[in-house]
Formats: C-alpha cells, structure tokens, sequence
C-alpha cells in the first residue's frame, strides 16, 4: 500500500455486520428445481468438477399442496401425500435424469424449498458470500453458493368464477404433476379449460392415464393450438366447446359434480359432468427468488408475463446467477391477450361476485369498488364514496397498493391464486394496458414457512448486539430530561425500549 | 407572491410519508392551499414499513399522539384500525427491570401501566406460553394499521382540498431573494410561498442543495408478517427485542433486530431495500415469545429504510434562514407520533411556533458544530466501509 495506515472506525455494535457469518455448508453450484433443464445445469456443473448441490421442492408436504403451493393442486391429490417418505421414493423414480444426478456425484435434496436466496448489492453488503434459505417442513437453513441456476419452471395462471375456490377445480401444472411424478391424482373425469397446446397436451396426457376427459371449453370461436394436436384430441373423441366460458362449478361436500359453461354471446347454459376442472390457460413463470435476489424482471407478452432480464444463456444481469428451463419464460404467442380475453368474458358472464382472493375472499367488485375488508365492518361514508377509479385518478393502478386497501393477494398462498388476475383486472379498471400495473412483488420466505421450520438455531451466539429498534440510547431519553443531569442516567441506564 | 393552483401552492411538502401527509391533512383542514410531492406512490416506504406502535413516551408530542389516536378514525373519516393499549412481554429479569423503569416514567408523565403476572399475560395474551416471567400492560398508546393510515391522511387531506401528485420526484429547491420559492421536478418548478421537507432519509440531500445540513443516515430493517391467527384480546404485543402488533385481520407483523446502514439514496427510482435471513432470528424470537404461535406460517416480510439524526431524535424545526423551509424528520420513530407531528409542522408553518408542545430541543441548531465525519465516528457506515477501512 501507500504506506498509510488507515483508521479502523468503530462497527455499530446493533448493525448487521458480523451478524451474519458463512454459512457451513457451501457448493460452488446451486441448482433451483430438477425439472429438465435443472438436472442438465447440474450435471454440466458437475463435469467441470464443481461441487453442485441440486434442490427441488418436490415432493410438497399435503399441508402445502393444500395451500396451492407451488401449483393450483385443488384439493385433487389422493392421501398418499401425505406420506412424506413413499412420495419422496416415488418422485426420484419418476423424475428422468434424476439416477444420472445422483451418478454425477451431486448432491440432490428433494422435498427441499429454497425461501429466498441473496447476493451482495446495493442495501444489501452485509452478506459475507452469496446466500440460499433452505427449508423442509420443520426446518430451515442456510447455504452459501458460488453461482446458482434458478431452474423453477412455471406455476399454473388461475382465473377465478363461481365455485372456482372448491375442492376439484386445479392447475394444468398441478395436474402434470399429480399424473406423472407424485402418482397421486384422486379425479376421474376432467373438464379442461383451453385449447391451446397446453390444454390439448393436458387433456391428451389425461387420457393417456386413463381419465376421461368431458370436454375441452374455449372462449374463443376456434381452437386456438396446432392443428394435429387439435385433431389428436378430437381423434380420440373429445369435444371442444369453443364459444363458451365457465359459468360455475356445481360442487358437493367432495367438490366439484359438474361444470355449467355459458357462450360468451349469450344462450343456453350447458351442464358437463366432471369432477375436476382443470385450469389450462397459460402457464406463469416462477420468478420469486429472481425477485429476493433483487434481478430485473420485465413484461414479455409471449413468454408468459413477468419473466427475468437475461441473455440467450440464461446469464442474468448478476454475475452469479443464471436462469434455465421455463422460469425463464414459456411460449406462448399472443398469450398475454388470449388471457384478457378470457378474464373479461369471464366478468361479463361471471360478473363481479367470484372471489379474485381466496385466500382472503376479496371478489371481484370489492377490487373495483376499493371495498375495506369485511373484518372492518360498515364503510364510513367517505370510504364508501371511494373506488378503484378514483385511487386510480391519482396515480397508475399497483398491484401492493391495492393488496393493503383491499387485503387482496396477502394470505397464505402468497397471491399465487390471484396475482394475475387482480393484475387484469386493474388494467381493466383502468381502461388500459395490463404493462402499466405496477407488479406486486415477491418477498422472502417465498414459500409459507412455520414459524418454527424459520427459527433460527437457538444459540446465544447469534443473538449479540440485538436490539428491538436502532439501539441508539440517546433517542429513549424522556424529553423534560434532555440537557438535564439526569440524562446522563438515562444513558449509562441504557433505558430504551 | 401570487400563486395560482397551476404554478404552484401556498404551501408545497417534499415527501408523502406519515409526516407530510398528516401536515398537509391538519394544513388543509385549516383551509390552507397544500400540494404534496412524492417519489412514488403515497406512504410507500418507511411509512407503511413498521409496527404501528402508537406509545412514544420519550416525546414531547406524546401527550397530543395520546390524545389524538382514538380520535383519528373519526377526525380522518377512515378507518386506521388504531386499538388502544400495549402489553409488553418479559422473557428475563433483564427485560423485565427495563419494562419497570418504563413504567415508572409513564406514571411520572400521568398514565397507568400495570405490572402483568404471566397468568395475567397469558389471559390477555393466549399465544404467549409459560417462557415468560410477566409482563406491562400500558394503560394508554396502542397501535394502528400503517398502511391503512398513510391512505386514511391523504384521502382525508384530498378532502380538504389537498392536492398529492404521486411519481413526482422533487430534484431540488430553487431559491430567490434568499427564500424557497419552488421545488424543481421533470415538469417544471413548482412554486411555493412556505415549503416542508419531509422526504425522509432524502431530506439531507434535498436540504444541503440549499445550504442546510441536516445530518441524517439512512438504515434498512426489516419486518416479517404471519398468517392469521385468532384474534387475541390485546393485540399490541412487544417484548423479547420484537416491536409488533397483532393486526386487526390476525396476523402478526413483528420486527427487531440487526439493520443495515446504507449510502446516501437517490432522489428518484426504486429503492433497494431486499429482506434478508434475519427473518431467521426473527421468527425465532416471536416462537419464543408466542410459542402458541409457533406452528403459523411466514408469510411476507419486508424491509423499510429510515433515517436517524445522530443523536436519534427528530428534528422539527423552521430555521431562521431561509424562513420559510420547515423541516421534518422523525429520526426513524414517525408513525406513531404521526397525528401529533402533523399538528406541530401546521403550526410552524402557520404560526411560526408549536401551540402544544415545547419542542425547541428539537430544533437543527443542535448540530451546529457537528464533526463532518459524524458517520464515521459513530460507527455509522456501510459494512462495505468498514471492510474499506481495515489496515492492510
């Protein structure tokens, strides 16, 4: 150096810094979900000699999957999932390329969530290397990484009309997994929704396992994916109502007995008997961790919505981070549009009782009308007298505004049920774009952790330096003792709250 | 000067957080032409970002927050979700010695708090389990819903005729004849007989544009939100190093713990402020405190930035020079106080002093002389400035 010996300044002894050690279990690799593309990170990470750890939720404790997380399961999954260890069997026999993981000498932990991961950055230095919460149902840890390829894939769009919240009405992701991976599906006869190529390979895989598929309903006039898949499904003696949107799910204590669709221009409503309903309008990239990590994300209107900013790689503006598979985004053509056309002939058919948030109940009209939750009571006549359109008169529609007026997207499904439906819905309030809807964001945990899987490890040594706010002594001082004798006994008290 | 609604307002506030939209609620509802600036969208940050906590004993606004607070609902026109009365938890002889002396200092300024048996605890508290040794239940204070108060203020203010332009960063203060005569944004100068700055850890760089300094240091903390829970009969609960509340839906939002402190922040743009692992340590701590609570899921958390004055304490103060420039931070402690800061920013503005309150200790001249290093000395920096600052 210059021969200057710099000053060491004094380390506020309540901050973060050195608070956070690193962690003891480190990999070079990090590998987030061992779908296809996160099994061929792994094992290329793994031949060029790294140490790669591979993690994947799946599969999901029935207490998760109850709460629609990851995927809209719709209360569908058989009682076999609740038997954590037979699952855990079942799901590593059935995800291909799982054997050459394990051959590769990578480190696979399944029925293992990752609830946030960080990397040093602005408002963020503390970190002494880049950092993954790990979690299983009762624990939690934390992992430092070299690198990491977020390998999510995507989580099922929900779209919501009456009965939608009851036992039987699930995602087209819930459905592929129930069917291939978990083994565990409790339907017979499903309804699907769509007629895109994935409603069409939806209902062909159904069929393969030996559901019977009622029908296939399409808002549009036409069927919307390939033709020779269109032909295949209609091959095989399935009828696709295009035309038509769900007007309600007629359910018993078991959930759904039947399907009522309404044409979009109006007529006789038609009653199809199924017992699932099967949500496959799009598919919705899982880019919660890319948003703890604080990576841009953007609108990609054929790639499935909000997808993170990264190069044909998958190299994500930070360093250490890449993406692969379809939490990078999923084509999908025009696929922004063909759900808006969806969701507005479901309001025009549905109108505005269907529930936006189960979670929370929040319909439809309590977002347009700006309604106070119900927990609250009768609306005062000012609050009474505002709406969406007014907040909206003051400033573009956001998604996080709206969730604290409303409650709506803030229960424990953390939005995945209604995000991009109540992000709809406020371009349609708006009369506008749904690109000028400001995202709500996602936070850690990105999954809906126990407070006891969270906790820390209950050591002494960790809790050193805590304070319940700043820990600036001076800032509890009653203010008649300020400037007096007194206050000195105050601070050598270290009287604060 | 002759100002129109087009060119600018009587009076224009720099920051539509807790404290300048509850100035320009108590501005407009005296009549007063207010317009409030913000970055973004209202109450965004720190404001909406915190416990809700309503009991700031070592304030001299603390007798109008107490006054004011069961009243708000009512004066505002919209609901806070403020309920009244705090208990707070001891876990050790420690906490509980502190909790006392608490309680000793509330009585000295005329409110009751009663010494709580765990029994007691328990019985207002049912998610609290047998770790505790007792606890203070504070007669007064309470706690209200952040994010439903900072849009209670700016409605109640639109009512009273306040305008609240949103995604309008204020970039500077222009000056003239020695006084603030506008604020500097991307659509032109918007004028301004009398200017508060309230733009939270923003004001020290606003403020020094014009030749004040106003030392502040900004910090990021963080908080955590649970799932729903049966809702208990108190629901202010702190203790155990955690500040929160059980809110009105059932969830609990607590907070606490080691922050981060952070470079001076741009005027404009999204701010970083990610949550970090130490909702680890917090969840452990409610789990201890709560430990009926235990099995509830995590199912949010969030971080805030805030700026603390060097000795933590707010400064509201009209300086003498420019005159017509108030300021207002509440050093990291502004929620709570919020509906008594707004009575005391409208009388500075108005009548040059505070009608309720002495506050004089809190003016800016306490800094006069301050050591430019301040941050430094304090300990105050970025952790990247101590890895900087270690001898090679």
């Amino acid at each position: 150096m210059d021969g200057v010996t710099r000053q060491a300044y004094p380390v506020d002894p309540k901050s973060a810094v050195g608070k956070l050690p690193r962690p003891a279990q480190f990999v070079d690799v990090l590998v987030v979900g061992a779908g296809p593309a996160g099994i061929a990170a792994a094992l290329a990470a793994a031949g060029e000699g790294r140490s790669v750890m591979l993690v994947d939720e799946h599969p999901v404790s029935a207490a998760m999957a109850g709460l629609d997380v990851p995927y809209l399961f719709g209360g569908r999954a058989t009682p076999a999932l609740g038997n954590q260890a037979r699952m855990i069997e079942q799901i590593a026999g059935a995800m291909p390329g799982l054997d050459d993981a394990f051959e590769a000498g990578i480190e696979v932990a399944l029925n293992t969530s990752i609830w946030g991961m960080w990397v040093a950055g602005p408002g963020l230095q503390v970190l002494p290397c880049a950092v993954a919460g790990l979690a299983t149902e009762d624990r939690s840890w934390l992992c430092g990484f070299g690198r990491a390829v977020i390998a999510t894939g995507a989580r099922d769009l929900v779209l919501s009309f009456a009965g939608s919240d009851q036992p039987g009405v699930l995602g087209a992701q819930a459905l592929h997994a129930l069917l291939t991976r978990y083994d565990a599906f409790a339907g017979r006869v499903v309804s699907i929704l769509g007629s895109g190529r994935l409603a069409l390979e939806t209902a062909l895989r159904a069929l393969d396992k030996g559901l019977t598929v009622a029908a296939l309903i399409e808002v549009c006039d036409a069927p919307q994916g390939p033709a020779e898949l269109v032909a295949e499904v209609a091959a095989r003696g399935v009828a696709i109502r295009c035309g038509a949107v769900p007007l309600m799910a007629e359910t018993n204590v078991d959930g759904v007995v039947a399907l009522r669709i309404i044409p979009v221009a109006g007529g006789t409503v038609e009653r199809i008997a199924c017992d699932t309903v099967c949500l496959a309008l799009g598919l919705v990239p899982q880019i919660e961790l890319l948003d703890t990590l604080g990576a841009p994300i953007t609108l990609d209107r054929d790639r499935g919505g909000y997808v993170p900013v990264c190069d044909a790689t998958g190299q994500t503006p930070i360093d250490a981070i890449r993406v692969a598979g379809d939490c990078a985004g999923v084509a999908e053509p025009g696929g922004l549009d063909y759900r808006m056309t969806w969701m507005r002939a479901l309001l025009d058919t549905g109108g505005n009782d269907a529930l936006a948030c189960t979670c929370e109940e929040v319909t439809r009209g309590d977002v347009f009308a700006l309604h106070q939750p119900r927990y609250l009571g009768p609306e005062s006549e000012a609050m009474a007298a505002r709406d969406l359109a007014g907040l909206l008169a003051d400033g573009p529609p956001d998604h996080d505004q709206m969730k604290r007026l409303t409650r709506v997207s803030m229960g424990p499904c953390q939005g995945r049920r209604c995000r991009e439906q109540v992000a709809m819905l406020l371009a349609i309030g708006a009369r506008d774009d749904i690109g000028i809807v400001n995202r709500a964001g996602f936070r850690a945990p990105v999954r809906p952790l126990s407070l006891a899987a969270l906790a820390a490890p209950d050591d002494e040594a960790g809790r050193d330096g805590w304070d319940v706010w700043f820990g600036i002594v001076a800032q509890w001082v009653p203010y008649d003792e300020i400037g007096t004798p007194r206050e000195a006994d105050y601070i050598a008290g270290d009287m604060h709250l | 000067m002759n100002l129109t609604r087009e060119s600018g307002a009587a009076v224009v506030i720099i920051g539509a957080g807790v404290t300048g939209l509850s100035a320009a609620w108590w501005l407009a509802r005296d009549g007063v032409d207010v317009l409030v600036l913000d970055k973004g969208v209202i109450g965004y940050e720190a404001s909406s970002r915190n416990g809700g906590g309503a009991t700031h004993y070592q304030s001299p606004l603390f007798h109008e927050e107490q006054r004011l607070w069961p009243l708000m609902d009512e004066l505002l026109g919209y609901p806070t979700e403020h309920r009244p009365e705090r208990i707070v938890i001891a876990m050790n002889e420690a906490q509980m010695a502190r909790y006392k002396r608490m309680q000793g200092i509330l009585a000295g300024l005329g409110y009751r708090a009663d010494l709580l048996d765990p029994q007691q605890v328990r019985d207002a508290v049912p998610l609290a389990g047998d770790r505790h040794i007792g606890g203070v239940h504070i007669r007064t204070g309470g706690q209200a819903n952040p994010q439903r108060t900072v849009q209670a203020y700016a409605w109640a203010a639109q009512d009273h005729g306040a305008r609240i332009m949103q995604h309008t960063p204020a970039l500077g203060i222009e000056m003239a004849h020695g006084r603030a005569v506008g604020v500097r944004t991307r659509n032109g100068v918007i004028g301004c007989d009398q200017l508060i700055v309230a733009a939270g850890p923003q004001s020290g760089t606003l403020l020094r544009g014009i030749g004040i300094d106003l030392p502040v240091a900004p910090a990021r903390a963080e908080m955590i939100v649970t799932e729903a829970l049966p809702l208990m009969p108190c629901g202010g609960v702190d203790g155990n190093g955690l500040y929160g509340r059980q809110t009105l839906r059932g969830n609990l939002a607590y907070g606490g713990g080691w922050h981060e402190w952070m470079d001076e922040l741009p005027l404009h743009g999204a701010l970083p402020r990610p949550s970090t692992p130490v909702l680890q340590h917090i969840a452990l701590r409610i789990a201890q405190m709560l430990p009926k609570a235990a099995h509830a899921r995590m199912i949010r958390s969030w971080a805030g930035i805030v700026e603390n004055t060097p000795d933590g304490r707010p400064v509201l103060d009209r300086p003498a020079n420019p005159g017509n420039v108030t300021i207002a931070t509440m050093s990291s402690v502004g929620f709570g106080l919020s509906p008594a800061t707004g009575h005391a920013l409208r009388d500075l503005v108005v009548d040059g002093r505070c009608s309720f309150a002495d506050i004089d200790k809190l003016s800016l001249r306490r800094f006069d002389g301050l050591d430019p290093d301040w941050r430094r000395i304090q300990g105050w920096v970025t952790p990247a400035t101590h890895q900087a600052s270690v001898p090679a």
